[in-house]
């Protein structure tokens, strides 16, 4: 079983206190908010979506370490990304978290594959989950996403 | 005479707590959320089902007799717990929340109307907001907020304010959930008769920790949860004055709640049963009795002092931890400490404490305009039972020492 030092990976901790696109896009033209009702995590995302690629990403809001960090290396791994590509590490991302013991996609996951001893912790799966499903809601064109 | 609760022998009474989690004794600091079960209570479940199980009411072979004599058994040992005048006013529900709908849905929809107001407090339990929220759209009510202070205490000139013929109805919680505040409810259900509104009191936060009584309170409706009382989920109890009991429609129509049924006329049967459609927990109403044999037998004298206490003990041992704030900070509290810290948001404080095998809760506590009105997303809370010991606070100091490390 995976310990405390597997989930709180130092470069995880590093995003939670300094994360990264920690900001309103005032450009943006997709958005979406995320809501955890079960912990009351909140973010909003803002996406500059142009010619089929994402210019710019923000977010802000309120989480645990796990989503705040997750947030944040999310919006640097899509930043400057076709949105093909963002959907490729979306779902690479998920089979990570959701799926203990799968083969990763190191290639397509880079840093994110620090967040993967989050699918040792099931109550924290949803933390690590919420930007990721608030990105998908914006692309999509929902304003709004929840995960229960 | 009070005299001290002899915990060992206590804790040998509820087999759960003898287990390790994630390689550590467990620590279980959640019984705001659900209390542990002592053997006893396991004990009458498992008779029940070996030995008696039956259905309750009309049936003339023995073992139905047994059950029905137990199923009542149980509501008289209610009704002694909570002293009530009479056995018809206790009504056997799943819980704390199917008794709040009752009352909503049963005498809510009968008396609240266009322009009507409903009064509750800024640190309800969901379960105290949204079935009122629920009657409040259908009829055209307003739902009222009493306000409470930076400590958590109701602000009482505030509630006075809010009073008027309009009142309909105050509910209103006996313990906050999520800061463990002791309300006046007495004070409160005096306000409220004065200006004749009647007050269901929501006591699933209170009966585990002090001596409730319906004739001293005064209350028209008390509800709780059996599962937070040491006994199993699935059971809960509406205690209502008769008066209002017998004014009020069935909640739940069917079996059980008639008297006879014809395609032409229903004639509903008697308190307590007309409340009680379709076969009840039996075992659970057992089970639920036993909790309480097993509360009166420690008596809340030595419960009551034992968990002051700890709760003194845990205060100052968190208040010395820098970077940590408790909320809920009222003069009156059971045995609830809430607390967010600087530097860990309290879902990562929940993980890094169960992996050292301390259960707490974290989140919003189903209290989200608590969290509201405190500016906080959630806070991590440790509630306390009789069972727990100094032990259990200083495991999790040290428990919130490794959050401090890891946040470092």
């Amino acid at each position: 079983m995976a310990g405390l030092s597997d989930l709180y990976q130092e470069i995880l901790l590093e995003h939670n206190s300094k994360p990264h696109n920690f900001k309103k896009v005032e450009e943006a033209n997709q958005t979406a908010d995320g809501y955890n009702p079960l912990c009351g995590d909140q973010i909003t995302l803002y996406l500059k979506v142009v010619d089929g690629l994402i210019d710019d990403v923000g977010f802000q809001g309120t989480g645990c370490a796990i989503s705040r960090a997750s947030a944040s290396m999310m919006t640097q791994s899509i930043k400057g990304q076709t949105l093909e590509r963002a959907e490729q590490i979306f779902d690479a991302f998920h089979h990570m978290i959701t799926e203990p013991g799968a083969e990763l996609d190191l290639d397509t996951l880079g840093d994110l594959e620090t967040l993967s001893g989050v699918n040792e912790f099931p109550t924290r799966i949803k933390c690590a989950i919420l930007a990721w499903h608030t990105m998908k809601a914006a692309l999509s064109g929902d304003s709004e996403v929840t995960t229960e | 005479m009070t005299t001290t609760l002899d915990i060992n022998n206590v804790r040998d009474d509820f087999p759960i707590l003898k287990q390790s989690i994630n390689g550590h004794p467990l620590v279980y600091l959640d019984n705001g959320a659900t209390s542990q079960k002592p053997q006893s209570v396991i004990d009458a479940i498992v008779n029940y089902y070996t030995t008696t199980n039956s259905n309750v009411h009309r049936g003339v072979h023995t073992m139905s007799q047994q059950a029905t004599d137990s199923y009542e058994g149980a509501r008289s040992k209610v009704r002694q717990f909570i002293n009530a005048g009479d056995d018809k006013e206790i009504i056997f529900t799943r819980n704390t929340t199917e008794g709040i709908n009752l009352v909503a849905y049963s005498y809510g929809r009968q008396h609240v109307g266009p322009g009507d107001d409903i009064i509750v407090s800024n640190m309800e339990h969901h379960s105290n907001i949204v079935p009122w929220q629920m009657l409040c759209e259908e009829k055209g009510a307003n739902l009222l907020v009493v306000p409470i202070d930076d400590s958590g205490e109701l602000v009482m000139d505030e509630y006075e304010k809010l009073l008027s013929p309009r009142t309909k109805l105050v509910s209103i919680t006996h313990v906050s959930n999520a800061l463990g505040t002791i309300l006046p409810a007495k004070q409160i259900v005096e306000m409220a008769h004065a200006n004749g509104a009647p007050v269901l009191l929501d006591g699933a936060q209170a009966v585990p920790h002090m001596p409730v009584d319906m004739k001293d309170l005064d209350c028209d409706f008390y509800v709780f949860s059996g599962h937070k009382l040491f006994g199993p989920t699935g059971i809960g109890i509406l205690y209502g004055k008769e008066e209002y009991l017998e004014a009020m429609p069935p909640f739940l129509g069917g079996g059980e709640m008639i008297k006879s049924v014809t395609f032409e006329k229903t004639i509903y049967n008697d308190l307590p049963y007309k409340f009680e459609g379709g076969t009840p927990d039996i075992a659970g109403a057992i089970g639920l009795g036993a909790a309480i044999d097993y509360v009166n037998n420690l008596g809340f004298d030595q419960i009551t002092a034992h968990e002051e206490e700890l709760l003194r003990y845990g205060t100052e041992a968190l208040s010395s931890i820098e970077g940590l704030r408790i909320i809920g900070t009222a003069e009156h509290k059971a045995g609830i400490l809430s607390f967010v810290m600087d530097k860990a948001h309290p879902h990562d404080i929940g993980t890094i404490l169960d992996e050292q095998g301390i259960a707490v809760r974290t989140g919003h506590h189903c209290a989200q305009p608590v969290m509201a009105r405190f500016q906080i997303p959630a806070t991590a809370r440790a509630s306390m039972a009789f069972y727990n010991t100094k032990d259990d606070i200083d495991a999790l100091v040290k428990g919130i020492d490794r959050v401090l490390e890891v946040f470092s």
